[in-house]
């Protein structure tokens, strides 16, 4: 059986003014997934992939790309990866067309001018590919960004926060990008500290914070496993405070007291459904809507940092 | 590219790029050091040379040509080379090298080649200006051409050194202003080291650049204030230390890698 295409052992970094942003961390990603790295501002995702693309050092621990260690295989693993990095960072001088060539030069891999076309047609980069970087918009640059991390084929994709301050139609054009290439069996490893994204793409889902991770998941194991549902019903006639005879249901008021929403758990035999609303119809609370909704990962991630904290 | 292979590709990138960012400039590149050298020419070798007599036999305005062209060969190679290291680190590029399949001694060859090439190039332009007003006479071509490289490849590893030392636009500046541009003007670029008063004189043999332009004077016309040995020494010297920081800068990954 073939390695997994990254796997990270017992990984910490300690910074040189004596933070520690990663505890050990392991993580095994296989080949072909979308894997989001999901937590907020701080949580050590950036430092993680660094470390395994060498912009880092880490203080110990051991990373492999697809069986190759990273420090003294270093050019056979970082040959396979691909980083587009939080910030945009590019020679503002050099054209769009230049600049993804240098990078797939740097990669060491022979020019393939046709590759880089096609490259530049799925970025809607082609008719700009003799504009300079400096005359693109921030989104454009992006896509640039994209493009040169691609430029080398790589088999392993790494975006860190992919769409923070990206337009809708970047984001769509992404995350088409991003199942293409799933499908031609390139790994994408995603942070995001917007978890309707990393439900959204991600097969699985690793919730990072603090410098630990706390917990590795199929999304959709994740969703079952943590998931509940929600209804929201709108009021005919808007309330300011829940009636008594809900005492002990777990309602609550949401927009001004024109909805009322009720948690239950998905997995249950009996979701108290039926139960609330015949109650409900009984009190002549009368609704004109209604809607049912699952939980999002936010929820269940702030549960879990309670949870740990 | 196989597992242990050089990445010349790589470094071939890195060079092209190099040049081309280079060349973009090319223009400002050139045309101050012609204008500067021109100047220098105007003044000490025609309204102060004229009353001077010859420097060892050799004609004023003849003697100072070696040593201007190490000047610029030697500003040059370090502003070009840290230029050349600095820029990424300030727009952060730096992050494309570092996570390259590629060696710090493939990154540091690429870009201190780069470096070297064009103020090679610039040097010899300088030389060929200068056949313009003065008639130049080179004894030991390949011994000139040899210094120029091993000069010019020595300094664009300090450059390189400054380069990655530097944290701002300001520091970059510092030490060509404060430390590379006395050494050169007390160099013996404008003047035989024995025509000083002592202790200038003495003092003058601990200024590596004395080394320098003496050795680059003796390829033109066969005399230097110093054996050649010392100078081709020197240089090597010099080049070895700027190697075992380098060394020691990939080793600590000092202001590359957090
Ligand atoms: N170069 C550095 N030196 C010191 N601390 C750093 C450095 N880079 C990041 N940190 C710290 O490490 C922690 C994790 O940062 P980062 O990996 O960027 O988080 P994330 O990408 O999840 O937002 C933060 O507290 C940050 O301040
Ligand atoms: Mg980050």
């Amino acid at each position: 059986m073939s390695p997994p295409i990254l796997s990270i052992s017992a990984v910490t970094k300690t910074y040189k003014g004596g933070f520690t942003a990663l505890q050990p961390i392991d993580l095994a990603i296989e080949r072909g997934e979308i894997f989001a790295l999901l937590g907020p501002n701080g949580a050590g995702k950036t430092t993680l992939i660094s470390i395994v693309c060498g912009t880092v050092a880490m203080t110990s621990g051991q990373v492999l790309v697809d069986g190759h260690d990273t420090r003294t295989s270093y050019r056979t693993a970082r040959s396979m990866i691909g980083l587009v990095p939080q910030e945009i960072a590019l020679d503002i001088f050099a054209t769009i067309w230049d600049t993804v060539v240098f990078s797939r030069g740097l990669f060491g891999k022979p020019p393939n001018p046709a590759y880089i076309e096609s490259l530049l047609r799925d970025l809607s980069l082609w008719d700009k590919r003799d504009s300079r970087v400096i005359e693109l918009s921030g989104g454009m640059k992006r896509r640039v960004m994209i493009a040169k991390a691609l430029s080398h084929e790589p088999e392993l994709l790494f975006l860190d926060e992919p769409t923070a301050g990206v337009d809708v139609a970047l984001r769509r054009d992404m995350w088409a990008l991003v199942r293409r290439l799933r499908d031609t069996g390139v790994t994408v490893i995603l942070t995001t500290h917007y978890i309707d994204e990393a439900e959204e793409m991600a097969d699985r889902v690793g919730v990072i914070d603090g410098g630990r991770l706390l917990l590795v998941e199929r999304t959709a194991q994740l969703m079952r496993k943590l998931g509940k549902r929600r209804l929201t019903l709108v009021l005919q006639r808007p309330m300011a405070t829940i009636p008594p005879e809900l005492d002990g249901w777990p309602v609550e008021l949401a927009a001004d007291g024109q909805q009322l929403v009720y948690s239950f758990d998905a997995n249950a035999e009996d979701t108290g459904i039926p139960t609330l609303l015949r109650l409900l119809g009984e009190k002549g609370i009368d609704f004109k809507d209604l809607d049912t909704s699952r939980t999002s990962l936010e929820d269940i991630f702030v549960r879990l940092v309670e949870r740990v904290a | 590219m196989s597992r242990s292979s050089l990445n010349v590709t790589g470094m071939w990138a890195i060079y092209r790029t190099e040049m081309a960012r280079m060349m973009r400039t090319i223009l400002q590149s050139v045309a101050t050091p012609v204008i500067t050298t021109a100047l220098y020419f105007i003044v000490f070798g025609g309204a102060i040379g004229s009353r001077m007599q010859s420097v060892g036999g050799v004609d004023y305005g003849a003697f100072i040509v070696p040593g201007l062209i190490m000047l610029s060969l030697l500003t040059q190679s370090i502003s070009n080379a840290s230029i050349g290291i600095y820029f990424p680190k300030f727009t952060k590029t730096i992050f494309e090298i570092l996570s390259a399949p590629l060696s710090f001694g493939e990154a540091v060859l690429a870009y201190v080649g780069a470096a070297a090439t064009k103020s090679i190039l610039l040097a010899l332009i300088i030389l060929a200006t200068a056949t313009a007003f003065v008639p130049v006479h080179i004894l030991h071509p390949v011994w000139m051409v040899a210094f120029m490289v091993l000069t010019s490849i020595a300094f664009s590893l300090f450059g390189f050194i400054v380069g990655i030392w530097a944290e701002s636009f300001e520091q970059l500046a510092v030490i060509p202003a404060l430390v590379v541009t006395p050494l050169t003007f007390l160099g013996g670029a404008f003047y035989a080291i024995d025509m000083l008063p002592e202790p200038w004189r003495t003092i003058s043999l601990f200024n590596p650049v004395v080394y320098l332009v003496s050795g680059f004077r003796w390829s033109f016309y066969g005399v230097g204030d110093v054996g050649v040995g010392a100078s081709l020494g020197f240089t090597a010297l010099f080049m070895a230390l700027c190697l075992a920081i380098l060394w020691w800068i990939f080793r600590t990954g000092y202001r590359l890698k957090p």
